[in-house]
């Protein structure tokens, strides 16, 4: 074999380390002969997609790492669990299935994980920056952080996120290495004037997603996005429809200065164009419902809010009042809640539906309490993924019109 | 005539992702198959609709495919699928898999059970041929082959 291991890696491997680094070590040097990595490299952070509860073979590797004495070895955040622990009751769930969730999220606690439980660890103290390597699981977390920040990792997920944690090294391959960061396919955004809209950032993402395949997706004529959240909710869709880790936006995103430097100075492997008509066509096939359909919900944060979204949406909820007692959902990280509450931020915002839900995701666990009518939701994550998940029937739309409808009981869209 | 095939001849050598012993019949697919949304965990059903092998089980074969596909939560199901017993006795790729090699090797790490995971030409195994994986002198994976 090819891989070459440093005299730290080996002490690791050999278990002078303890039996947890060890077993994590064993794992990365056979994913890396497996790909063909020649060696491993640091990293400076990790997030851990492992704490929603998916079988015992899941838990009975954390426990074992935590009966080892295994620690992390890099600042490591988590992932949503099944639960949201700011606020008892609101997931309902068995005890039989409750008992082992629970436990899942505790034990990597007990592996000195921090205990963020966001899908958007980039939106807390431990956001990575442009250049520093960093080994994610997380959709789009990964996608976030290559595209946004410039951070560099590759998709991790299962078992490997948190081998990477527990010895701080990750196999030098893929994208964090400078070369393979290279744009291959272009997509020439065609829209004129257009609003730079939330729901045209969403549509952007679904049409890369699905026909980047592997290849690194660069788009050109992008409108300037108001701030990064677009730029979230357009990589959340990307990472959502395909398998996109990385996407280079020309003048906005960090390695694309030029589409020069997008592409490394090669020609583009294939251009595709996208219309406004394309965008539309993508995004009708998040919702298959007509307007003035009767409302049961209103999902947002997925991706979970941040601190801007929460600042846009407030006002929105005083303004339009909803009184009808209909739930409007929004997931959030529990630094962000903390923040807003600590900022009197949420006071009285009860009276118009409002719920905010911390650690974990209405689309993952059982939260919603009606799953029989239409939910509205601004995230082309959620409005993909929920009706498979928990049943429901969705309609996606801007958020303002998602409060609208709120206020209304029914689907509005459009209105101004 | 002639002879029929020794039930211990050797046919083909390989590399192991992970090292192990194992006997069973051959279930041979020319389409990769992913674990995750491909295989049922509990019952060793292949449950991807897409996928020829729809309705087959894995349990106690030998898979034989050229790659492996799909998702990072193949390792999960996997691993699940050993514990359980209902994984295949072994597998036989064509390409390394390094989703496949992690869910391998963590069920070894947690329940001790070594599902041989190999790299090898796979031209000219059918389904229902008798595999038997062995490990060699030098830790190469060696494939013997009955029909």
């Amino acid at each position: 074999m090819t891989l070459e291991l440093t005299a730290q890696d080996q002490s690791m491997l050999d278990g002078e380390q303890g039996p947890s680094a060890a077993a994590a070590m064993k794992i990365l040097v056979a994913f890396s002969n497996a790909i063909g990595a020649r060696g491993l490299l640091d990293i400076s952070g990790a997030h851990i997609d492992g704490c929603l509860y998916h079988g015992k073979a899941g838990l009975d590797f954390v426990e074992r790492l935590v009966e080892g004495g295994g620690r992390v070895q890099v600042p490591t955040t988590l992932n949503v669990g099944s639960f949201d622990l700011i606020h008892p009751g609101m997931v309902k769930m068995p005890a039989s299935e409750e008992v082992p969730a629970r436990r899942l999220m505790k034990a990597h606690l007990e592996l000195g994980c921090q205990a963020t439980f966001t899908c958007a660890p980039y939106q807390t103290r431990f956001r990575p920056e442009f250049g520093q390597q960093v080994a994610w699981g997380e959709s789009n977390a990964i996608v976030f952080a290559n595209s946004v920040i410039g951070a560099r990792t590759n998709r991790y997920g299962d078992f490997l996120d948190l081998c990477c944690a527990m010895t701080g090294r990750a196999p030098a391959w893929g994208l964090h290495l400078s070369e393979n960061r290279r744009g291959r396919i272009l997509f020439e955004l065609d829209i004129g004037e257009a609003e730079p809209s939330d729901s045209l950032f969403v549509g952007v993402g679904l049409i890369i997603g699905q026909a980047s395949g592997d290849r690194i997706p660069v788009i050109s004529g992008l409108p300037q996005p108001r701030d990064e959240d677009q730029l979230k909710a357009l990589g959340a869709a990307a990472a959502t429809t395909g398998a996109v880790a990385l996407f280079h936006a020309v003048g906005i995103t960090p390695e694309a200065n030029t589409p020069d430097e997008a592409f490394h100075g090669h020609a583009p492997d294939e251009t595709i164009r996208i219309t406004p008509a394309d965008i539309d066509h993508a995004l009708s096939r998040l919702s298959g419902v007509a307007d003035g359909a009767p409302l049961a919900a209103v999902s947002l944060g997925t991706p979970h809010f941040s601190h801007e979204e929460w600042t846009r949406l407030l006002p929105m909820l005083r303004e339009a009042a909803p009184g009808r007692g209909i739930p409007i959902y929004v997931n959030t990280g529990r630094a962000t809640l903390m923040r807003l509450q600590e900022e009197g931020a949420l006071t009285g915002m009860e009276a118009f539906g409002l719920i905010p839900v911390a650690d974990t995701c209405t689309y993952v666990t059982s939260i919603l309490e009606r799953l029989d009518g239409v939910v509205m939701t601004n995230s082309g994550k959620w409005a993909h993924y929920a009706p498979g998940n928990i049943g429901v029937t969705v309609a996606f739309a801007e958020m303002a019109d998602c409060i609208r409808s709120a206020a209304a009981g029914h689907v509005v869209r459009g209105a101004s | 005539m002639t002879q029929p095939v020794a039930k211990d001849a050797v046919d083909r050598l390989g590399t192991f992702q992970l090292a192990g012993e194992a006997d069973g019949p051959a279930l041979v697919f020319s389409q990769p198959l992913s674990f995750w949304g491909g295989i049922d965990a509990e019952t060793g059903d292949i449950i991807d609709h897409s996928h020829p092998g729809l309705g087959k089980n894995v349990a106690g074969r030998i898979l034989v495919m050229p790659s492996g596909r799909g998702s990072s939560s193949s390792s999960s199901v996997l691993a699940e699928a050993i514990r359980r017993g209902t994984a295949p006795a072994g597998i036989l790729l064509e390409r390394p898999d390094p989703i496949l090699a992690v869910g391998a090797i963590v069920a070894e790490f947690l329940y001790d059970i070594h599902m041989p995971l190999v790299v090898c030409d796979i031209a000219g195994i059918v389904s229902a041929d008798r595999i038997a994986v062995r490990v060699g002198e030098q830790g190469e994976a060696v494939i013997h082959k009955a029909q």
